[in-house]
């Protein structure tokens, strides 16, 4: 299943970081996880938050470009070899990555978040290789803790 | 050296018949071969005869840049095509060039102003003079090109692009003079200076022009090259380079105003101003026979003297300018307007972004950066796609001003927005 990440432009200036996990803070949306692209002038600021639609409106009214990008979340196991098998498999299949970072680490959790160049070819692929995928409510909460 | 002491130290009087004999004949010549301007006279309900002497140059009508784009290319030209020897052409807001024409007694007028100005700035047949303006529609090489021939000096022509093969040639052939604009001559001295040749030339006279400078830039111009340096001010639609131009006092620029009459107006009532208060300079090129302008809004600012110089010229002198009327940008000699941004990003959708201009020099280069918010229909998440878009604004901006541009993206609404009018350039080479 494919999951919505939320992704923010931001600039190379002194606080603008700040302002967006600020704003998601204010209204009580949880940040599971981030990743941060940057080049020398901006960012772009993924992340995978308890509420992507309501994320999204909140940085719009706040000024700041922001998007919903899908991507998938694949479970793996946490010993040695299992990032490079997925990746073979997916190359295999003919798939390049755009992008990837980790969503969890906690326990059986373990789960890491990938954009791929066609996402519905990467899911049978990864579906036929026994290989688990997060729902999107699974993923929104995955690191939430709060009110449990 | 005075090039025609006739013409450039007439008394005040001389000057005033002059200028009115040769109002009077224009006028004349312009209302029956030009329709643009006979129609705009019988609007105000003038006749040529109406114009008997400068005292009656206030009757005619203004004429604006918009004009000669309305009438592009050649609408207001005076002339049968077959007396036209040259056209030359600025680059235009909307895609459309400025286009002005001569005839084969304006390049010999030219080439006479051009001489004047040399000749002030002590130049003279025995030396060479190594011409660093753009060589083509740009009036500023050719202009200047054969108005030294005119004089008699060696001419280089080495128009802009290679610096290292300027240095050299400059070192090879002993040039003793060199005409470019004040911004590239400062380059040319560090391009000297990190080759450790500064002292090795035998440069001793600039003249630089085509894009607003300052006295401290003049003063580190000298200082570094051990030169004098000489102010050279001109427009293409009244002629190109060598309408004004200052003397070894630096005291003003003197306009050669048997051919070009100048007036300073209020930008904004179009009165007329005092001497010495600072307005829009206006000239009408009486001798002008290919594109004879009335009154032509210049849009630059300055104020005028009439007082005879020190070095014995009593044509009026204009001061140093302080900006312009309209938002035009001369960057790197290329004139650029806020509008060709706007009209240039427009094409990427159907409505343009927040935009930034900021003009700095850098290593006394113009350099030019465009800011641009990126909207939501511009944004992607990954770097790659904002780094094309870069590009391609890059390009787009490129193709349309004739000016390579640095494009920054920034975030939504960080641009500053004024009340009404939005703040469109910062330019930080304003100095003093």
């Amino acid at each position: 299943m494919l999951i919505k990440q939320l992704s923010v432009f931001v600039e190379n200036t002194e606080g603008s970081l700040e302002c967006v996990a600020r704003a998601l803070c204010k209204n009580n949306i949880n940040i599971a996880s981030f990743s941060l692209a940057d080049s020398s002038e901006y960012g772009v600021l993924r992340m995978i938050v308890s509420d992507p639609e309501q994320g999204r409106k909140i940085l719009k009214e706040e000024g700041f470009s922001a998007m919903l990008t899908e991507v998938i979340a694949v479970k793996i196991a946490q010993k040695p070899g299992t990032i490079h098998e997925v990746l073979k498999i997916l190359f295999e299949a003919g798939l390049s990555v755009e992008y990837m970072y980790t969503l969890s680490t906690t326990g059986r959790n373990t789960s890491v978040i990938m954009k791929l160049s066609d996402l519905e070819t990467a899911l049978v692929t990864l579906g036929k290789n026994g290989y688990e995928v997060c729902t999107d409510r699974e993923a929104y909460e995955i690191n939430n803790f709060v009110d449990k | 050296m005075i090039w025609n002491e006739t013409k450039e130290c007439m008394s005040r009087d001389e000057i005033y018949n002059l200028q009115s004999a040769r109002l009077k004949k224009m006028v004349k010549r312009v209302y029956h071969n030009v329709e643009f301007y006979r129609k705009k006279m019988q609007a105000l309900g003038l006749e040529p005869g109406d114009i008997n002497g400068l005292e009656d140059l206030h009757k005619l009508p203004f004429t604006t840049k918009q004009d000669l784009r309305d009438n592009y290319p050649f609408g207001l030209f005076a002339v049968p095509q077959s007396e036209i020897v040259r056209v030359h052409a600025s680059s235009g807001t909307t895609g459309k060039a400025t286009v002005v024409g001569y005839t084969r007694r304006d390049i010999e007028i030219w080439q006479e102003c051009v001489a004047r100005v040399l000749s002030m700035a002590g130049i003279g047949p025995l030396d060479k003079i190594q011409v660093a303006y753009g060589y083509g529609l740009f009036t500023g090489g050719l202009g200047i090109h054969y108005g030294a021939e005119n004089l008699g000096a060696t001419v280089i022509p080495m128009s802009t692009g290679n610096t290292q093969k300027l240095v050299t040639l400059m070192q090879d052939f002993g040039v003793t003079a060199i005409a470019c604009t004040p911004s590239y001559l400062l380059h040319i001295a560090e391009t000297l200076e990190e080759a450790g040749q500064i002292g090795n030339t035998k440069l001793k006279v600039a003249v630089c022009g085509a894009e607003p400078w300052t006295e401290n830039m003049r003063k580190q111009i000298e200082a570094k090259l051990h030169v004098k340096a000489f102010d050279i001010y001109g427009l293409s639609e009244i002629m190109g380079p060598g309408v004004a131009a200052d003397c070894e006092f630096h005291k003003g620029l003197h306009v050669y105003e048997d051919h070009f009459i100048p007036e300073i107006i209020h930008p904004d009532t179009l009165k007329p101003c005092k001497e010495g208060e600072v307005g829009e300079l206006v000239f009408t090129p009486v001798t002008k026979e290919a594109l004879p302008l009335f009154r032509y809004r210049t849009r630059d600012l300055t104020s005028i003297t009439y007082d005879k110089c020190e070095c014995g010229r009593t044509l009026a002198r204009i001061s140093r300018f302080k900006g312009r009327s309209d938002d035009m940008l001369i960057i790197r000699g290329v004139n650029v307007f806020p509008s060709q941004v706007e009209a240039a990003l427009l094409e990427m959708g159907e409505t343009s972004p927040h935009y930034l201009m900021i003009v700095d020099r850098v290593n006394n280069l113009d350099v030019l950066e465009v800011q641009v918010e990126v909207e939501e229909r511009f944004f992607s998440d990954e770097i790659r796609q904002l780094e094309s878009l870069t590009k391609k604004i890059s390009h787009v901006l490129h193709t349309a001003l004739g000016i390579s541009v640095k494009v920054k993206l920034v975030a939504p609404r960080t641009i500053e927005r004024s009340q009404g009018k939005a703040k469109r350039v910062i330019d930080r080479r304003i100095i003093e």
